[in-house]
């Protein structure tokens, strides 16, 4: 299916939710919408599925204007953040609403599949409220895959569920979409999630979109510093500094050797993701002493807050690690996985990026 | 110490069954004595046990249809309250459009105003209308103050359901009234209960409209109640048999809604 909006434009009373945006998504792909919360996710997805009709602007569904058709005429299917169920009815009924409404065949059987595949099979006669959240969650992932609409729009599906599940159901999820032939919108804050889940990502920050493209492709060449901030997590750091020549010289003397051509002033910012600072030295890189101010442990990752030369910088390793706070560390960076944006925040040059990323 | 405590609880709780229930519990026993017995001794129970007086109330028919009245046109306004009020329960809960909170408000203002103010436009109007001695001129003038009611308690409990589910369902298929029917007035269920029970329970003790808006024909059993005066004194032992029948439907129906009213002072709309 192609959805194509033109022009959308979403107001509440005197607030701008989503400011005018043309966005033509990848028939049969997932694409990603990202964004931190206000971002407008929810109020385009609410847009693309019809239960919200844009303030301007058109909604094409197949070459087909569907504006203002409303959403019991579309044929689109969507989860929300909240598990979101039919409670009177128990968890069968659920999945086999929509089917029972369109009056298909083999209802039963369809059910017993899609419960099976979600690991729902033993709770089918339960009522949605005696199941855990998790649980619930699958309930409505199964109602809105036995739709088989062309159209799927996910909200933050997986937020509200502990860690773990939330990873066993994400590698469920990539395996269902791979395997269908839906249009699958899914809106996350995470951007490991948007990476995970491939496809295409639609960057978007304060109602605006700001880059779209393969989610590989968004994340190595954000358009601009806000599109890279939205794709960074933890944050980016961004440091002033000056063009020089074929090089940029940043805070307290670091010069970071990098060729730049069509820049307009010398004012830059380098933006240096966490995980392209490195405890080790090597030939090339460039070395950043400084004092560790603050270590923690996340997952099986750890992350760094350094006072160096060219200001406070977040650096990731994998792997636990421990650090003294207040112990002097040298953080190491490769000049060319820097990246260089420009004093109006568009991207000048990205890193070169071998095979292993 | 416990067992001091212990009493004195019960001695507590004996307390309070007793005046909650004494002025009941003379009412069902006068109902069961001679009037003469009950002009003349004090006696904690009938001495001279007779089901005379609710013999009087099942074979006369003056008696026996006020009751039958009153059921009609209590039985109406229930109906028809909630049929209002569901609808515009949902749309208050649902959606905002210009001045719905003053709507809201207004509504309830009618519950504010005490049923004697209405009297009279009341009787006029259906004077000219002739619907003069009608069950359902009574359960329209109930209506007014049962709507604003049923209005408020199922707007609480539907603001309790998240509009998600709503838009799950169009999203579905469903078209809004089969979604009403089949999956939104399953969830409000409790609140359809405790409106429906205040609704009956207003409709059948009021007395002021019940009884100038009627006067043979849908003549309500509290109406006919006043007529045990007569020239001969009061008959003691009818007029209570008929107090006894008139508290056995609301009591019935308590009991239907108890959990559901509990349930309805939780969420603070009644």
């Amino acid at each position: 299916m192609q959805l194509v909006l033109e022009r959308i434009e979403q107001k509440v009373a005197a607030q701008t939710y989503l400011y005018p945006l043309d966005l033509t998504l990848v028939p049969g792909a997932v694409t990603v919408l990202l964004g931190a919360t206000q971002a407008g996710k929810t109020t385009l997805m609410r847009l693309m599925a019809g239960l919200d009709k844009p303030t301007s602007g058109r909604v094409v569904v197949d070459n087909t204007d569907v504006t203002g058709v409303p959403v019991r005429d579309r044929n689109v299917a969507m989860v929300y953040q909240q598990f979101i169920n039919y409670p009177s009815m128990t968890v069968f009924d659920n999945i086999a609403s929509p089917l029972k409404l369109r009056r298909e065949a083999n209802i039963n059987s369809r059910v017993q599949a899609l419960a099976e595949k979600l690991h729902i099979e033993p709770f089918l006669n339960r009522l949605p409220a005696e199941l855990s959240g998790g649980q619930q969650q699958r309930v409505a992932l199964a109602r809105a895959l036995a739709k088989q609409a062309p159209l799927m729009l996910l909200d933050e599906p997986l937020v509200n569920l502990d860690y773990k599940l939330r990873e066993e159901l994400r590698d469920e999820l990539t395996q269902l979409f791979a395997a269908g032939s839906s249009t699958v919108v899914y809106a996350t804050t995470e951007p490991t999630e948007a990476l995970l889940l491939g496809g295409y990502t639609a960057v978007l920050d304060r109602g605006e979109l700001l880059q779209y493209g393969p989610t590989a492709e968004v994340f190595r060449h954000p358009k601009s510093i806000r599109v890279a901030r939205a794709f960074s997590d933890p944050p980016m750091n961004l440091l002033k500094g000056e063009l020089s020549g074929d090089a940029v010289l940043l805070a307290g003397g670091v010069r970071l050797p990098r060729s730049t051509s069509n820049a307009t002033s010398t004012n830059v910012t380098v933006g240096i993701r966490a995980s392209a600072l490195q405890i080790n030295a090597s030939a090339t890189t460039i070395a950043l002493p400084g004092k560790v101010e603050l270590a923690e442990i996340s997952g099986s990752d750890t992350f760094v807050h350094a006072e160096t030369a060219v200001g406070e910088v977040i650096a990731q390793f994998t792997g636990v690690h421990q650090f003294e706070l207040g112990a002097n560390i040298t953080l190491y960076l490769q000049p060319d996985q820097a990246y260089v944006f420009d004093a109006n925040g568009a991207l000048l040059s990205a890193p070169i990026f071998d095979s292993r990323q | 110490m416990d067992e001091r405590r212990f009493r004195k609880r019960t001695l507590f709780l004996i307390l309070y069954l007793v005046f909650a229930i004494l002025p009941v519990y003379w009412m069902v026993n006068m109902s069961f004595k001679p009037n003469t017995e009950i002009v003349s001794t004090f006696s904690l129970w009938p001495k001279h046990f007779t089901l005379d007086h609710y013999h009087t109330i099942f074979t006369d028919v003056s008696w026996y249809s006020g009751y039958i009245n009153s059921m009609i046109y209590v039985a109406m306004n229930t109906v028809i309250s909630l049929l209002v009020a569901l609808p515009a329960a949902y749309a208050f809960s649902r959606y905002s459009f210009l001045g719905d909170k003053h709507v809201f408000f207004w509504l309830l203002t009618n519950r504010m105003t005490p049923p004697a103010v209405f009297l009279l436009p009341f009787f006029q109007l259906y004077t000219t209308l002739g619907l003069m001695d009608t069950h359902i001129a009574v359960a329209m003038a109930h209506l007014v103050f049962n709507v604003p009611l049923a209005v408020w308690i199922l707007e609480g409990f539907m603001s309790g359901v998240p509009r998600e589910i709503d838009e799950t369902a169009y999203i579905d298929g469903y078209s809004f009234p089969r979604f009403f029917t089949t999956i939104f007035i399953p969830l409000i269920k409790s609140g359809v209960g405790v409106a429906a029970f205040f609704c009956f329970m207003f409709s059948w003790v009021e007395l002021l409209m019940a009884r100038t808006l009627t006067s043979v024909n849908a003549k309500p059993i509290v109406a006919v109640m006043t007529r045990t005066v007569s020239a001969s004194g009061m008959d003691w032992g009818v007029l209570a048999a008929a107090g006894v029948l008139t508290i056995v439907p609301g009591a019935i129906v308590i009991w239907f809604v108890r959990h559901y009213i509990a349930k309805g002072f939780a969420m603070g709309r009644v």
